[in-house]
Parts: structure tokens; C-alpha cells; sequence
């Protein structure tokens, strides 16, 4: 039997009607055509599906989706302001941090959750926190050089009073 | 070096912002309206005779739309060896045997995936089983059982390779050594798992495929062999990649059977293979058993070599037959090898086939020639990086016919490896070590098994009346950057920015053929054919300004900054918008189209450019828990003319990822065939924390035959990562290996047998 689920992705409030073994990944995919989320592993051991629930990284193959019920979802599709990039999108352009680019949206959604709480993270705390995600193509080290470049970039957007 | 206006800068990715912002297409997350799931049943058995099929249990389950069995199927047969038809081993479903654990015999289509799932397990298969073989050795013994009925001893084919004379120079050598090496498979584990969207026109009778391929070209062929159809009757598009490694070369039963159920149904259909079945029935690297002998003089002096090495092939061929060859060829590299001798054997098993990952053939063969390297120069007394040294190729330098290296930095790498490592490591703690490994390879391929008639590459560009660019190349961008490579060429060649033009990349029916992203091809070859292209529209706006300024015929005209002009007058010259408007005007409103090609020519067997370097790892071994920390990496690289320096460096620090994977942890063990690690939990790769730092240092030449100097970037550079570990592990306690996947337990036992041998 269905189920309701009321929940705010990427600031949009959603309403919908779900089996209740649906999986979040499912949901943002194809329900909500969010496909910039992907799906690599489907076990919770890659880290791809990586999206903020209520500002913290989860791994959307892995919650239900009822367990988003009444939260706030970030994904990939709204880091940007408009035509406006976030700075980690930024970061991660000009230190070249992606390749293939299939895992990249999972990185920066745990990026920003890692940033949010930790905004100047060295490189141990940074290795530490991205562990789970895996990367083919990059070997890691772009990937830590444009979340640190991140970390500088929101830094003098705050001291300049910007946009969130 | 020559100063460019795009080459050579650092360049963000023209893909960037779609992968940066969720919106790049991959096919994985492309949708048809009425698109049916495809599904896959697959063989328990490692060998087995097909006796029945009984699908009609299946067939009644509702929303199933279409089964297929191996005689519903045109049977044909395909591969990439397609000038050695027995080698075109492939089928889309297993028609009277099954050969190795997850092949398919069965297909179902249905309205969603669950439903197609379920019918799978609706449909009663009776096997006999066969008796099975699995290790090379065994299957070439006389009475093991045959994969394939024709190929006798398991050999699916052999390869020798020889110049000089080995034998009396092994005679006249001072020092002679032989080793033998055991090098595990390695999966390519790409992010994005294999997977096609096929689409069947019942009214124009033509198939399109969406896939996550290497090579649409190498697809499209396949799918025609498979289907028995024109090739022109079927378009393959390449969307974006989620990474391929040289694990979506060959066309496999997804895109095959898509478009089969597609056919039957008269609706689009998508096969998406789950985790399990990427690590179990996709590619993987070759797995070898290898024995290498070198002869020396006393002063280091390669003399000779004479390399054997066996490949446990798999079922079927895809492209092991060219990493055999490839192995036999970059196990001399990059070294002055003036007497050789190779002969190596693929054979079949009852296992999912190997065939080509990143630096396919080198990376096992540098291994085992690494390591012997640094043994012979420990018995020597000579230093590791000068026994390299003295043995380096240099430029011009040509083995007997199969190859010509042309641009050649090795030395100077090594050179600068010297100092560097004086300079950065110079406080080695206890149980620290260092070791070294070169490594090159080549830029594409001359070999043509797959028999095309086309050029290796071409490219098309068309010029609007704004003078805005649509460039239309087959070549093809899984991650590693050549899209952002092409538009920069493009836009040197004719002066412009990079925001003039726009790609249409990797669409077999709007595109000229490219044989694809495999073995470092695309640079150099697709790269030529792009900036041919390019220059034939240079060619007629420089003919426009050359009449409109009215000078003497002698003068140069260049094409920069948007402008062409006077090579020696700056001043006088025409915008490049305004030449264009001309161009089309003048000539009667003909459409101003440039096209370009390349094919190797008079560069020997191998390559046309080889891209070369050496690198270091420092690592530190608990001598307590065998457990090896890798500390920080020296690469030093020579690539050419490096096109996008952020690119290069990208793929320097990927492929060495994978090369320490390779030596530290990642292999497939089996049993029966069954592999047994087929999951991200079980199959380990390295990740962040894992992975030491890199500090690459390029060391440019100009290659004649590339694009502006350009050759192969960073493949070679999977290759010694393995060998430089296991180096550095006997720099620092003395353990030996005579294999990869340098896991606690092997390392503490190449400790205690080196404290054995110690005492004895």
C-alpha cells in the first residue's frame, strides 16, 4: 500500500504517494527526474547516490524514502544559485577533481556537508571524511585540492557578506 | 618550446559545467516513452551442455514482453579480431554450451525491471555439465577438456616476436638471470556499469543504441555482426561515459540483446547490468604467468632478453589476442634491447575472459621486467636509476622493424628523477625504502585486426556564417578530457576562442569513423584529424585574405587571436569573422565544410609515438603486521607537448591509483570459476586515505607525428606503480615478490623467508 511522502528537495516542497520499500535514490531518479544523483553500487559501498538530508550526507540507496518524510533534501541540481555556480562546483572545475564526472555529485553534496561543519579541514580530516566515495578516475588527491580550494573560496565569500 | 595561444594552458573541461551541475547525460540515465528493461539469465555452470530451455512459464508472468534464447538470435558471431574471423568468438546468448559462470542464455523483456527479474527465475534451464578447466597450465595439457571445440591444448592464439641474435647473446653476456612472475587479473570497476538503451525503427527497419562505450565505431561493427545487419543500418551514440578504462571496448550482451528485444518488441529496451554482473561478466585485465631472462654486461649493458609468458585468456577472445602482442612489445620499454626474443600464449578457461585494461599488456610485463631490472643491478652494484640510465632508448632509437621512437625523454627523466628524489627524500626513517620503475606506451595503435577500411580517425568541421565552429569527431570522451583537447586544437589551429566552436562528438551517423578511446589513440590520432580539418578552413581564409591584402606570395599569414594576418606585419590582416562572411559570400554561398584524417603511415608495428617516464614510491613496512603505507609518489613524465596540463595531470594521478591498486590490493580470486569478491565491500580499491601524494614532474619534447608535438599522456603511467612498490618494499626490508597484491600475509612471509635466508 502507498504511502505519503511530503518532503522539500532542493527548496520545492514535494507531495507524493510512494511503496513504502522504495529507496531515496529511487524517488529523486524517477520520480523527480533528478538524475544528476546516480547509482553505482547499490550496496551503500560507493557513495555515489551521496545527497544532504537536513544538511547531512547520507547515501540515498540506502534510507527509505519515507525516512525523508517532513526534511529538507539538497541535491546536486541545487548547489547552483541559477546560473550561478556554488563555489565547491567552482573548486572542483578549475582543480580538474573530476574525470568521468559519475561520482562528482556524490563528492560535492559530501563536500559541502563536510564544509558546512568543518569550513578549513586539512587534508587528513578531508581524506577521512571522503573515504566512502569512490573515485575511478581521479586518484583522490584533485578531489581533497578542490574541496580545500572550496573551503578558501567561502571563506572570502563570507568576509565579503555574500550569497549563501 | 613553441608559445601557444590554447595548447599547453591549463583548460577547465568543456564538459565541466554539465558534470559539475548533475545535468550530463550518461546513458545509464537515459529513458525511451514505451521503453521496455531487459534482463539477463545466467549460467551456474562454468561448462555445461545446453540439453533445454522452457521459457514459457516466464512468458505468462504478466508484463513480460519478450524472451529470447540463444536460436531466437541470427547467431552471428563477432569480436575485434575481425580480419581472423576464427577469433570472432562472441555470441549474444550461449547457443548450445555455456563456457563460464554468468553467461547469458536467456533474455526477457518487460514493463518494468522487478517484473523482468522475476521472470528470469520462471525459466527452467537443463544443463549437463561438462568437466571445466581454469588455470593456463592445465589447459594446455593434451587431455584437458576444450573450451572450444576447434582450437586444440586450449591455445587461442600465440605470439613471437624476435630480432637480433638471442642466443648468442646470451652467451657473450657477463651476468644472466631468469625470473619467473605470477600476475593476478584487476577489474577496470568503473563507476558507471556497462549498460545500452536500444532502439528498433519498424518503419526505416534501423537500429540507434545509446551505450557506455569506448567506442561507438568498434559497437556499431559488432552489433552488425552480431544482428547480421548493415552497419550503416545502425547508429550508436555515445553519451557521457561514467569512466571505461579499456573495459567498454568490446560490445557485450547488453547493447546485443537490447537490441534483439527491441527488434522482437518493436520497443525501446535497456539492459543495465548490476554491480555483481560488472565484476563477474564484463572484461578484466589479463591475468599472466611470466619468465624473463636478461644477460648483461658487468658495467649493466642490457645484452639480450627472452621473454615466455602465458595468459589465462577466459572464454572468448575480445582483446586479449592484442594484449599478448602488446605485453611482448612494452616488456622492452623504454630500454635499448639489442637481442630479443618472445613467445607468448593465450589460452582459453572456463572463466569470464580477460582482455585490455589501461597500459593492456604492459602492465604485468613492466612488472616482472622492473623488478628483475633492480635484482640484476643489486647483484651489479650498480644504482637502480643508473642501470636505467644506461640502457635508456634515446631518440631515433629503433628495434629491428617492429618500432621507432622518435621523441624520447626518458633520460632526462631520469635524470631529473635523480635529483629530485636527493632533494625530497632525503630522510628515509627505519623500514622506509624507495623503488623505481620507467614505464612508456604507445599513442594508438598501427595494427588494424578490427579491419577497417577508414581512416584511423577523422573529423569534420563546418564554419557558420557568424563564423561560430561545429566540429564533428567520433572520437571518444569517457573522462579522461578529449573533448576539451579536440575544441583546444580546433581553436588553435584556426585562431579562435574556444567558445567558438561547438562539439558534436561520438555519433556514428553524423560523425567520420574513429576507432575510439583505447590504447591512447585519441590524442594523437583523433587530434591530427582534428587540426587537418581545421586547417583546410585555414587554408581557404588564409586564400581569402591573401587576395584581399594583395601581397606578394612569399609572405606568411598566421591565424591568431582571431585574426589572420602578416606573420611579420601584425597589422595587416583581416578579422577572422569578417574572412569567414567573405569566404561564404565569395563563393556563391557554398558551405565552408573542412575535413580532416589520419592514418599512421611508415611508423613500423607498434605506434606512432611512444609516451614515456619513470616513477618513485616511498613507502614504509610494519615489519609487525606486514601492512605497507605508501608515503608519496615522484612521476617523472614526458608526454610531448602536454595539451591541457591539468588533464595530464588528472590522468598521471588516476592511472597511478590504479597501478598501486594493482601492487598493493586489488585482484579477482576464483574458485571453480566462481569469482568471488564481485562487490565494492569485497573487491578493494584504493581510496582517499589510502592514496599517498603525487608530485609530477613533465619533461616536454616535441613529437614530430603528433598534433603539436602531442603523444600519449599518462596510460603508461598505470604500469609502475606496482613495480615501484614491490621495489621499495625490498629497499626497505628486503621482501621479495614474485607477484602483485602485496596483501599483510605475503609481506610478512617475504619477510620471514628473507630472515631464512638471512641465518642460512
Amino acid at each position: 500500500m502507498k504511502k505519503e511522502l511530503k518532503f522539500v528537495v532542493n527548496g520545492q516542497t514535494y507531495d507524493l504517494w510512494i511503496e513504502p520499500k522504495t529507496v531515496l535514490v529511487q524517488v529523486l531518479r524517477d520520480e523527480l527526474g533528478l538524475k544528476g544523483t546516480k547509482r553505482s553500487c547499490d550496496s551503500g559501498s560507493c557513495c555515489a547516490c551521496t545527497v544532504l538530508l537536513n544538511g547531512k550526507a547520507v547515501k540515498s540507496c540506502s534510507i527509505l524514502a519515507l525516512q525523508a518524510n517532513g526534511k529538507e533534501i539538497l541535491t546536486v541540481e541545487g548547489l547552483a544559485n541559477g546560473t550561478q555556480l556554488h563555489p565547491i562546483q567552482e573548486a572542483f572545475l578549475d582543480n580538474w577533481a573530476f574525470q568521468c564526472g559519475f561520482c562528482t555529485s556524490g563528492q560535492m553534496m559530501a563536500a559541502k556537508g563536510l564544509l558546512d561543519e568543518n569550513p578549513d579541514p586539512a587534508r587528513e580530516e578531508i581524506q577521512l571524511a571522503m573515504d566512502g566515495h569512490l573515485c575511478r578516475c581521479t586518484g583522490y588527491n584533485m578531489i581533497n585540492e578542490a574541496i580545500q580550494d572550496a573551503a578558501k573560496r567561502l571563506q572570502t565569500q563570507e568576509e565579503q557578506g555574500g550569497a549563501k | 618550446m613553441k608559445e601557444y595561444s590554447i595548447i599547453g594552458k591549463p583548460t577547465r573541461n568543456v564538459d565541466g559545467v554539465a558534470k559539475v551541475t548533475g545535468e550530463a547525460v550518461y546513458a545509464f540515465d537515459m529513458t525511451l516513452p514505451n521503453m521496455l528493461y531487459g534482463k539477463l539469465l545466467r549460467s551456474p555452470h562454468p561448462h555445461a551442455k545446453i540439453i533445454s530451455i522452457d521459457t514459457s512459464e516466464a512468458e505468462k508472468l504478466s508484463g513480460v514482453k519478450a524472451i529470447i534464447t540463444g536460436k531466437d538470435t541470427p547467431g552471428g558471431k563477432w569480436g575485434l579480431w575481425r580480419r581472423f574471423p576464427e577469433l570472432c568468438d562472441q555470441t549474444a546468448l550461449a547457443m548450445d554450451k555455456v563456457r563460464f559462470i554468468g553467461e547469458p542464455v536467456a533474455a526477457v523483456a518487460a514493463v518494468t525491471e522487478e517484473i523482468a527479474h522475476e521472470a528470469l527465475d520462471l525459466i527452467a534451464v537443463e544443463y549437463e555439465p561438462l568437466p571445466a578447466v581454469f588455470e593456463p597450465m592445465e589447459a594446455i595439457k593434451d587431455d584437458a577438456p576444450l573450451v572450444h571445440d576447434d582450437f586444440e591444448n586450449n591455445i587461442n592464439t600465440t605470439r613471437h616476436i624476435e630480432w637480433g641474435n638471442v642466443d648468442e647473446a646470451f652467451k657473450n653476456a657477463d651476468y644472466v638471470r631468469e625470473d619467473r612472475f605470477s600476475l593476478s587479473s584487476q577489474h577496470h570497476a568503473p563507476m558507471e556499469v556497462h549498460n545500452a538503451l536500444a532502439s528498433y525503427d519498424k518503419g526505416s527497419k534501423r537500429l540507434t543504441v545509446w551505450a557506455s562505450t569506448q567506442s561507438p565505431y568498434f559497437l556499431q561493427l559488432g552489433l552488425a555482426d552480431a544482428l547480421k545487419m548493415r552497419e550503416g543500418d545502425i547508429r550508436v551514440i555515445k553519451p557521457h561515459v561514467g569512466g571505461g578504462y579499456g573495459g567498454k571496448n568490446s560490445t557485450m550482451p547488453d547493447s546485443v540483446n537490447a537490441a534483439l528485444l527491441s527488434m522482437k518488441t518493436g520497443r525501446p529496451v535497456k539492459i543495465v547490468f548490476n554491480r555483481e554482473e560488472e565484476f563477474t561478466t564484463t572484461e578484466h585485465r589479463t591475468a599472466m604467468d611470466i619468465a624473463i631472462k636478461i644477460g648483461l654486461k658487468k658495467d649493466g649493458t642490457l645484452v639480450a632478453k627472452e621473454v615466455k609468458l602465458i595468459t589465462d585468456g577466459g572464454a572468448y577472445t575480445g582483446l586479449g589476442a592484442t594484449t599478448l602482442y602488446l605485453a611482448g612489445t612494452f616488456v622492452t620499454f623504454p630500454y635499448k634491447t639489442p637481442n630479443y626474443r618472445y613467445d607468448g600464449v593465450r589460452t582459453y578457461t572456463n572463466k569470464m575472459w580477460s582482455s585490455s585494461m589501461r597500459g593492456f599488456g604492459s602492465v604485468p610485463a613492466v612488472y616482472a621486467a622492473e623488478i628483475q631490472l633492480d635484482r640484476a643491478a643489486n647483484d651489479l652494484g650498480i644504482d637502480p636509476l643508473e642501470i636505467r640510465r644506461i640502457n635508456a632508448m634515446t631518440p631515433g632509437y629503433s628495434a629491428s622493424g617492429e618500432y621507432t621512437v622518435e621523441s624520447c625523454g626518458i633520460l632526462e627523466c631520469i635524470d631529473k628523477m635523480g635529483k629530485r628524489v636527493k632533494e625530497k627524500w632525503n630522510d628515509l626513517g627505519e623500514d622506509e625504502g624507495i623503488g623505481f620503475a620507467s614505464f612508456a606506451y604507445m599513442s594508438g595503435g598501427i595494427f588494424n585486426w578490427i579491419d577497417t577500411p577508414y581512416a584511423f580517425s577523422g573529423a569534420m568541421v563546418k564554419v557558420n556564417i557568424d563564423g561560430t565552429v561545429e566540429l564533428f569527431t567520433q572520437a571518444s570522451d569517457i573522462g579522461q578530457g578529449h573533448n576539451t583537447v579536440s575544441v583546444m586544437i580546433c581553436a588553435e589551429e584556426l585562431g579562435i576562442g574556444m567558445e567558438d566552436i561547438r562539439l558534436h562528438p561520438a555519433d556514428t551517423a553524423t560523425t567520420l569513423a574513429d576507432l575510439g578511446a583505447w590504447g591512447s589513440r585519441e590524442t594523437l590520432m583523433n587530434g591530427n584529424a582534428v587540426r587537418a580539418a581545421a586547417a583546410e578552413i585555414k587554408k581557404m581564409l588564409v586564400a581569402v585574405a591573401r587576395m584581399k591584402l594583395g601581397e606578394n606570395i612569399v609572405y606568411d599569414l598566421v591565424a591568431k587571436n582571431k585574426r589572420i594576418y602578416l606573420e611579420l606585419r601584425p597589422e595587416r590582416g583581416f578579422s577572422y569573422y569578417e574572412l569567414v562572411k567573405d569566404a561564404i559570400k565569395q563563393n556563391d554561398g557554398e558551405p565552408l565544410i573542412g575535413i580532416g584524417h589520419y592514418t599512421p603511415h611508415n611508423k613500423g608495428m607498434i605506434s606512432p609515438a611512444y609516451g614515456m617516464g619513470i616513477q618513485a614510491v616511498r613507502a614504509k613496512v610494519d615489519r609487525e603486521t606486514g601492512l605497507i603505507e605508501m608515503k608519496d609518489v615522484l612521476v617523472v613524465h614526458d608526454c610531448g607537448q602536454p595539451i591541457n596540463p591539468p588533464a595530464v595531470r588528472g590522468q598521471v594521478e588516476g592511472s597511478t591509483q590504479m597501478g598501486l591498486g594493482y601492487g598493493l590490493c586489488e585482484n579477482m580470486p576464483t574458485d571453480n570459476g566462481l569469482i568471488l569478491n564481485p562487490s565494492f565491500v569485497d573487491y578493494k580499491l584504493i581510496r582517499s586515505r589510502d592514496m599517498p601524494t603525487i608530485e609530477l614532474m613533465e619533461v616536454p619534447t616535441y613529437e614530430p607525428e603528433g598534433p603539436f608535438g602531442a603523444k600519449e599522456a599518462a596510460e603508461a603511467t598505470t604500469s609502475p606503480g606496482a613495480p615501484a612498490l614491490a621495489n621499495a618494499v625490498y629497499h626497505a626490508v628486503g621482501a621479495e615478490f614474485d607477484s602483485n597484491v602485496l596483501k599483510p600475509e605475503k609481506v610478512l612471509n617475504a619477510i620471514r623467508a628473507k630472515e631464512q635466508k638471512g641465518k642460512a
